[in-house]
Order: C-alpha cells, then structure tokens, then sequence
C-alpha cells in the first residue's frame, strides 16, 4: 500500500541522501520525494510517498529513519485530511487544429497555458495525484513531448484530527 | 581563545575526557598530528588505519570509555570503513577523524581524496564533513554526545585541510542542540507491568541475553532478575561476558554453535525475555521455527530493534539497567523445579565435548586451558571463524567487558588489533587474542605496534593451516571441496621474531599446558603458534535454514 510520509529534518547538507540511501539499503521503495525549507530555516519538509507492504513493514522503516539524527519527526498522513498536491509541467502537441480543444481541457482542470508557440504549449496543472493523472490522459491524444513532475507535498488541515 | 581547527580538536579531545587515540599519519592531518606532538598528545601509531579503528574499539568496548582513531584522507580514510562498520554492527562508542583536502579542492577528485561521509553514511551513526573551523568544537561535542549516549555507535568527522589549520574563537559548548536525537531511557511503566504479570505467569521461562546488558552496565541486574525467578540464563555471542559461565543458570550462548541445551530450552520455553539482544539470523536459525512454544518480551534502547526479525509481543524500549531496575520491585521469587529439572537433565545428556584422542591437538582444549590458567580473568579478544566460536564456548567468562569479538559484522582480522586496544586501556589486565591462522594474517603487522609499546598481549593461534570455517562448511555441505581455504602459512613464530616479539610453539597435545604457562607469565608480547588438529570442527551446530533444535554434531553423553 502506498503511504505518505510527513518528515521534519534539521536543514542539514546531505539529509536527502541519508533519507534516500537508508530506503534503497534497506530495500524499501520511494515512489516520489518533495523537499523544501520551512517557516524555520533550520529545519526543513520532507514529503515521501512510499511503499509499504504492511503496517509491520512500514513501521521499521519509520523506525529506522528516526535513527537518522537529522530526522526530527515523521507522520504518516495517509488516513490524514491532508492537502495534497503535486505540480505537472506538460509540453504538448498544439497547433492551429486543435488549440481550442486543448484550452478547454486546461480549463476544465483549471490548468494555466505558460508557454505557447505555433507547434507547441506548456501547461501547468497542479493538484493531487488522480487530477494530474486524469488530464495527462486527456491530453495524450494530442502528443505530449515531454514531463516534468515534482514530488507530492502535503500539509494536514488545521481544524482535522485522525 | 583564538586557536588553529588543529587545536581546537586537541583541546576538545581534553574536554572529552580522552587520554589516547590511535592512528596514522598522512598528508590531510600534517598539522593535527603537528598539534598532538607539541601537545604531548598520547598517540599510538598502528601499522595500518583499520588496525587503528580495530584498536579504538577495543579500547572502548574493554574500558566503557570512546575509543579514539584518526587517518588522513583518502587511503586514510577508506582504510578505517572496515573498522567503523564493525564498530557500528557491534553498537561501540568509536569517535573516527579523518583528514580530508582543502575545501577549496573538494570534489575536483584531487590528490588522496574520497568521499568519505558519503561512504560512510550507512556504517556510522552519524558523521560530519566540516566546513568551517570555527563548527568544530560544537560537531567534536555532538560526535561524542552521540557515539556514547543510547544505542551507542561510532561517529565520523571528516576535516579538510584548511580547517584545521583555519582559525576560531574557541568555545567548548556544554550542551548539545538535537532536536532530532532523543534517546529513551525510561522504559514505558504499563509494559513493565505487563513483563512482570507475564513473567509470573511463566513456567518455564528463560533469559535471553546479548551484549546489550554489558553496554548498559546491568550485569547485576540481570543476575538478580535470574535468580529472583529461576529462570536459566542463554547468551548471544555479544553477551557472554554478561553472566557468569559457571553459574547454574548458566545456558552459555545460544544460536548456530550455541549449546545444544540452551537451544532445546529456547524452543520449549513458555516465555522468553530478551534482553539487549537483537534475533539476530546465528541465534535465531530458521525464524519461523524460533520459540514456537514462547511469549516474548523484549528489552532494547534501539526501538528499531523491536520486532525486527521476531514478533515480539511485551517490547519495553529503554535502558536497559534502568528498566531492569524498575522490573525487579514488581517480581516475587518464583520457583519452576520441574523445568530447571529439565534443563539439568538435557546439560547433562548433551554437554559440550571434543574429542581427544589422535595425538593431534584438539583447538578446544587449548581454550579450556587457557581459561582454566587465567581463572576466566583474562580479556579474550577473538579473530573471526573456528578460532572465535571456541572461544565462545570453551572459555569461561565470569567478569563483564572481558570478551571482544567481531559479533555482527564478522570481521577478520579484528582481533589482534583490538587487543592492543584493550591492552592499551587496560595495562594491568591480561589481554589474549584467541586467533586463527588466516585472521591473524589479515593485521598481523601489529606485530610491529605490541614490540613498539612493549604491549604484553598474548596471542594464540590455532593453526590448523585452512580457513577452517569455511572449510567446516565445504566439509559438510560441498562434499569436501576446499575451495581457496588450504593455506600455505609462513613460519608464524620466525615471523614475530623478526618483529622483535617472542615466540613459543606447541605442537603436541601434552605441551599446551607448559606453552600456555610460559606464554602467560611472560612479561612482554608473546605469540604462541599452536598446530590444532587441521580437520576439527566447531560443534554442534545448527545447519543453515534449520530449526535450531536441529543441530548436526550433538552427542550424547
């Protein structure tokens, strides 16, 4: 089952690669990782979307990465009412043809067009997982060159408990 | 006080409380080794940087104290990752410096550059790359902060060349700031309430105890926790020394080539309460098949440790002396005769035992006599293979931090220079590497650092001219196919000679004894090179992916 992680990490140089070298030793799998400073600049955000085959599993590896001295907390936000999101760049196909078509699918996903040439765009969507995943499929028709994903980052809202 | 990054980690050094660290020097630490020769520095000069990181440990595990080692860069500094991934396995109190190039030069690939934070990250508990000088007294008080404090392992700090020749304002903090680094002591008081119900509820329960109790200095504990409800007492490897091996509660170790007792009593226990000790793959044999009868309750400061390999079922995360502390008020005496009968009866049908005969030298008996000639009272360092295993059983330890051995990681070659470790942290004691004739060629120039120090280690190897586990296994699961494990050995005494070490020989079984003798009260550095019966095996043992009840070799008395 996939699991998102929250992680707290003392903003030190190296801490992505303790984080992500202690899963691949350990043999575990990251689906994608987010990393950025937070309100305190000493510490910074880790989002992981991870695999785990079971709550046995999942709970050694959390146990594991609070070993890491760098690693000051970890939440799996899973089962959370957590905000979600994940930012797509996606360079299609367009041209005279089918440029209205594409504009309305950009709205519809209330996307945003933030390059557009006589053969081509680049469309930035944001949102979670199944949204990103939807107009990706809408938009494969049309030929897409080329993505640029980021990881998933989340928040848990203020007001929601477990 | 305005002072050089160089001073600034001798200083530190002091504050730490540190009286030795070993090492070698090199390009990247010219102005740390200048330091420590103006300081008086005590320094003792290994004859190779995993013999140095071998010997910090040594120190640290017989003493209780860090162990100290330093390199230079590059060769330096990947000539110690042998000796920190044993440290780490072993969960020893090691504080490594490397010399690393200028920051200037970092990642140009320059001269005798590695990166050695990087190649660490996964064998150390922590480590630092050092930028600025002015952070080395606050990274020195981390490093010790987290190598000796909870699951204690070693720490790394990498030290380009211009820092430590760049200058601070010296200031020792007496804290450390680590949000994320807060070990557990106290153990949860409802588990310890449950270890306590399921302990009475026990008849037939055991102890099982690793190196763990010795860390945590609980050894009292644990006797006190062993007799206040009976309960027979199996060790790990790591955790020999943590209960006295003539005790009547004694099961000695457990596992692969444990007794054939212990491991009958851990399958037919009813409650199995570990104690520092981790289920590790020699103890356990096939996992699924390990205590199938027990509840377990386990004890650990790592919680990582808890229900990694064994479902656990009371785990209480703590230390260890501490959570025994809080345990042993709640327990009443209990009595389980008819299972202490059983125990009894399986010790006496299924003893440890070898045989003598042949006119060879049985391996097994130079231990027995050895611990017989040093009352137990030595502190034994063992290499890694036949020789190791039968000083895990033959020897019979009775004091705590007197056995030093590779247990998780298996290292080769670790003996030797461990015991100049120990011997240095302990002049007074009796320090023995029980050693092999492959192990020992793996360090053997510390050869050169016992006559340099006239350190009066004693060691003993058990020549049977093989690789002889590895030939044990060909032996018994390759239909004799000894694969590279027939050694062409030099002449081992010719050789300690020529190092200015003494050399005694013994090749016949009724000459031991005198060796021994001889060897021991010898005031200086001896090795004893004894030819053993070159097709002995360690016994019994538990075939690999068996049951550990399932042992090969067990003979009935």
């Amino acid at each position: 089952m996939r699991h998102t992680l929250a992680m707290l990490v003392a903003n030190n140089p190296g801490v992505m690669v303790r984080v992500a070298g202690l899963y691949s030793r350990r043999g575990y799998n990251i689906n994608s990782i987010a990393v950025g400073e937070t309100e305190d600049p000493s510490i910074s955000r880790i989002t992981l979307v991870v695999e785990a085959e079971d709550e046995t599993e999942l709970e050694q590896i959390t146990k594991q990465l609070y070993k890491l001295i760098d690693v000051i907390k970890i939440s799996d936000i899973t089962r959370d009412k957590a905000v979600e999101r994940e930012l797509a760049l996606i360079k299609v196909h367009c041209g005279p043809g089918n440029r209205s078509e594409i504009l309305q699918i950009v709205d519809i996903f209330r996307a945003k067009i933030v390059d557009v040439s006589q053969e081509g765009a680049i469309i930035e969507v944001t949102g979670d997982t199944d949204k990103i995943e939807a107009i990706l499929s809408m938009l494969k028709p049309f030929g897409i060159k080329e993505i640029a994903r980021t990881g998933k980052v989340a928040l848990v809202r203020s007001a929601a408990g477990r | 006080m305005r002072m050089t990054g160089a001073q600034a980690l001798v200083e530190s050094l002091r504050r730490e409380g540190v009286e030795v660290i070993f090492g070698y020097p090199g390009g990247a630490v010219i102005p740390i080794y200048d330091v420590l020769y103006q300081e008086g520095f005590r320094h003792i000069l290994t004859r190779h940087e995993q013999a140095a990181a071998h010997a910090a440990h040594g120190y640290a595990r017989s003493t209780g104290k860090p162990g100290v080692c330093i390199a230079t860069s590059g060769p330096g500094a990947t000539n110690l990752v042998t000796g920190l991934a044993t440290a780490y396995m072993d969960s020893v109190p090691v504080v490594a410096f490397t010399g690393q190039v200028a920051t200037t030069l970092l990642g140009r690939d320059s001269f005798q550059e590695a990166d050695i934070t990087g190649i660490t990250i996964p064998i150390t508990k922590h480590n630092y790359l050092v930028k600025k000088a002015q952070d080395l007294p606050k990274v020195i008080k981390e490093a010790f902060y987290i190598a000796t404090t909870g699951r204690p392992g070693p720490v790394l700090i990498d030290i380009p060349k211009d820092v430590s020749t760049g200058l601070l304002d010296y200031d020792y903090p007496d804290k450390v700031d680590l949000p994320g680094y807060k070990p557990t002591y106290n153990g949860n008081s409802r588990q310890i309430k449950n270890a306590a119900q399921a302990i009475k509820e026990a008849e037939k329960p055991l102890i099982y105890a690793g190196g763990g109790v010795i860390i945590s200095g609980a050894e009292q504990e644990l006797l006190r926790l062993a007799e206040t409800i009976q309960a027979p007492v199996t060790t790990t490897l790591m955790g020999l020394d943590a209960f006295p091996g003539n005790h009547p509660l004694s099961l000695r170790m457990l596992g692969m080539h444990g007794t054939a007792y212990a491991n009958y009593a851990v399958s037919e226990a009813d409650l199995i309460i570990a104690v520092g000790a981790r289920f590790d793959d020699r103890v356990t044999g096939r996992v699924d098949a390990f205590a199938p009868r027990a509840r377990i309750i386990q004890i650990d400061i790592d919680p990582a440790e808890i229900g990694k390999n064994v479902a656990v079922e009371i785990p209480i995360v703590g230390d260890i002396k501490q959570v025994l502390g809080e345990l042993l008020p709640l327990l009443s005496p209990r009595q389980h005769p008819d299972w202490l009968a059983q125990i009894e009866a399986w010790k006496k049908k299924y003893p440890l035992t070898y045989n003598k005969e042949g006119g060879l030298i049985p391996p097994q008996m130079v231990v027995e006599l050895l611990s017989e000639l040093t009352g137990g009272d030595a502190i034994i360092c063992t290499e890694v293979g036949q020789n190791q295993m039968w000083a895990a059983q033959y020897y019979n330890f009775l004091r705590p931090r007197s056995l030093i051995t590779s247990g998780g990681l298996g290292t080769m070659g670790f003996g030797f220079p461990a015991a100049v470790g120990a011997q240095i942290g302990n002049p007074d004691r009796l320090v023995v590497d029980i050693a092999g004739d492959g192990s020992i060629q793996m360090n053997i120039q510390e050869l050169a650092t016992v006559a340099t120090y006239d350190l009066p280690v004693k060691i003993i190897i058990l020549n049977n001219g093989y690789l002889g586990m590895v030939r044990q296994w060909q032996e018994l699961f390759c239909e004799r196919r000894y694969s590279a494990t027939l050694l062409q050995n030099p002449d081992f005494c010719r050789l300690a000679e020529a190092y200015g070490v003494k050399a005694l020989e013994a090749k016949k079984p009724e000459e031991v004894a005198s060796v021994l003798k001889e060897a021991l009260a010898y005031p200086g550095p001896v090795l004893v090179n004894c030819h053993i019966n070159p097709e002995e095996n360690v016994m019994p043992m538990v075939p690999p992916n068996a049951a550990i009840q399932d042992m090969l070799g067990v003979e009935e008395s």
